[in-house]
């Protein structure tokens, strides 16, 4: 189920303006991948294009290779929807469908693919969903209440739940818990650990002690300069990155002395 | 207000005081219009339980005189709202989610122009083009799709029909509807939209998982205000309309049509005397209650699905 990913040489625009520029790097499967960088740097752009989700902006698009499972993403022959319904995503800010029941909300990624289900089918993916995402206890008795009743940090394990429920090959973490208290932050990178037993995770976040806790291997993106496009500056393993790092502007950044 | 609360209150400027005496003043101003109105409706029109048969059109009693008209009020924008309301979903969701921005605000602009359009001229048009062009679409239905009520026939040969006036509605309650659901289209959080489509929505499905539901009580209130304008509007239903007094009638397509009331006042007025100038001054009071009424409910559905999204 889990996959690797080959990127190469991955240009990323906005219309004509270049964002992110040559980026090659492989992420792992089975394992935590952290993007960090300053603001403004494409590691959120640049997590985007991995599910094509990018292109959704008007005028956007790439150049260069993402290959998943020895297959193109951006081949002329495929159909972006079927890339996001193999590669799941959780947002910055919790977004389950308010008008949605929490039971509803996770099944949604399944109504899409499949039309008919068996009642019991589906029981069962809302279960083992809801339970690997860690909220079934809390919420097995209401499922039938709106996903909007939930807390900030609930909302976003539904979103989880609602990412896995799919069963993707990746799932991609924007910032997933930066809207959250510490508390349901801890819940989301206890989540993160189990998950990377059957998932290939990439998190974006700007949280550096997050990715040192949570990941095997980090990237750091940075700006050329000011007005030029972002690139990945060094990719390692978390370890290295955060004790000596090959890139003195690595050591700079997780040092605090910029960004 | 107690004294000592009103010495404690800061010193108001006095531009704030102008301000709020005049915002104040418009406020109470259109309540006492509207009371005006609806006193003035009933007084003159209680005179009307007493009108002859001859001042009725023929009605035995007043109820007798004002069903068929608010029959053919309510057939008419029912029509109307049926046809509109697709049309308009879909040409909103076309503007704020399909088209290209450069396809989009001209087609935008087009749309807010049919508002703009005078009814009569809609009248003329219902008249002189659209009623000749239906009379053979009438036949086809007579004929094809008779055994349905709605299509028993026979069909009007001047294309004058009841279905004719609603589809003429249909098209001034288009504008509204299309401007205020396309507005609460493109409100829709960006956040809901990526939701759908990073679990493998295509277009439609994104637009049924996320727009929709953020657009349902908006969609029920554009549908209201146009049903407004469809109950209310009188010039072109008067022109286009070839109504007998007295129907009541299911059959859409044939020459005997219920009137709708703002048509038959229009009509009427001028040769009214007496008690038949109540009558129709009734026939108005029915109306201005059905519209509230109309408004009241969709206040409350709008209320109450908005309960429901908060959950």
């Amino acid at each position: 189920m889990a996959k690797s990913i080959d990127v190469s040489d991955l240009n990323i625009y906005y219309g004509d303006f270049l964002a992110v520029e040559g980026v090659t790097l492989t992420i792992p499967a089975k394992s935590v991948t952290a993007l960090i960088g300053p603001s403004g740097c494409g590691k959120s752009t640049f997590l985007r294009s991995l599910n094509r989700m990018h292109e959704v902006i008007p005028g956007a698009r790439v150049e260069g290779k993402v290959v998943i499972d020895g297959q193109d993403i951006y081949g002329s022959d495929i159909d972006p929807v079927q890339v996001r319904r193999q590669i799941g995503m959780v947002f910055q800010r919790p977004n389950p469908f308010p008008t949605m029941s929490i039971y509803d909300n996770v099944i949604a990624g399944q109504r899409l693919n499949a039309k008919k289900m068996k009642k019991s089918d589906a029981d069962d993916v809302v279960e083992r969903s809801l339970r690997s995402a860690n909220l079934w206890e809390e919420v097995k008795q209401r499922l039938n209440r709106p996903g909007a009743s939930l807390s900030g940090g609930q909302q976003q394990r539904l979103c989880i739940a609602r990412a896995i429920a799919v069963e993707p090959q990746v799932l991609l973490m924007d910032e997933p818990a930066s809207a959250l208290d510490p508390i349901s932050t801890s819940a989301i990178e206890d989540l993160i650990h189990e998950l990377k037993a059957d998932y290939t995770i990439v998190i974006v976040t700007h949280n550096m002690q997050q990715a040192a806790r949570v990941s095997e291997d980090t990237g750091f993106f940075n700006l050329a300069g000011a007005g030029l496009p972002g690139r990945l500056v060094e990719f390692n393993s978390t370890k290295k990155i955060f004790s000596t790092p090959d890139e003195p502007s690595t050591e700079a950044y997780i040092s605090g002395r910029f960004g | 207000m107690s004294a000592t609360a009103t010495a404690r209150r800061p010193k108001q400027r006095k531009g704030d005081l102008i301000f709020s005496g005049t915002t104040r003043l418009a406020a109470i101003l259109i309540l006492v219009a509207l009371a005006g109105v609806a006193i003035f409706l009933t007084v003159e029109g209680i005179p009307a339980l007493d009108a002859p048969p001859n001042k009725l059109g023929g009605a035995e009693s007043l109820a007798g005189f004002v069903w068929p008209l608010l029959f053919g009020t309510l057939l008419a924008a029912v029509i109307a709202l049926v046809i509109a309301t697709p049309f308009s979903l879909g040409v909103a969701l076309m503007i704020s989610h399909y088209a290209p921005r450069r396809l989009a605000q001209p087609v935008g602009y087009l749309i807010d122009l049919l508002a703009a359009v005078p009814s009569v001229v809609y009248g003329l048009w219902g008249i002189a083009f659209l009623g000749p062009e239906l009379v053979p679409v009438y036949r086809w239905l007579e004929q094809n799709l008779g055994f349905i009520p709605f299509f028993a026939g026979p069909a009007s040969g001047t294309g004058r029909t009841i279905l004719t006036a609603g589809v003429v509605l249909a098209i001034m309650a288009l504008p509204i509807i299309t401007a205020i659901t396309r507005e609460i289209f493109t409100q829709t959080p960006k956040l809901q939209e990526e939701a759908a489509l990073a679990l493998g929505a295509t277009r439609w499905e994104m637009v049924k998982m996320a727009v929709l539901p953020y657009a349902r009580s908006g969609i029920v209130s554009a549908v209201m205000l146009g049903l407004g304008r469809a109950l209310g509007e009188t010039m072109a239903v008067a022109m286009v309309l070839s109504a007998t007094s007295g129907v009541t009638t299911f059959n859409l397509i044939s020459q005997l049509n219920p009137s709708t009331i703002a048509a038959n006042i229009a009509n009427g007025f001028p040769e009214a005397t007496g008690l038949g100038v109540n009558a129709l001054i009734a026939s108005g009071l029915v109306l201005f209650v059905i519209t509230f009424a109309v408004n009241f409910a969709a206040r409350a559905i709008v209320a109450r699905s908005e309960r429901r999204l908060q959950g």
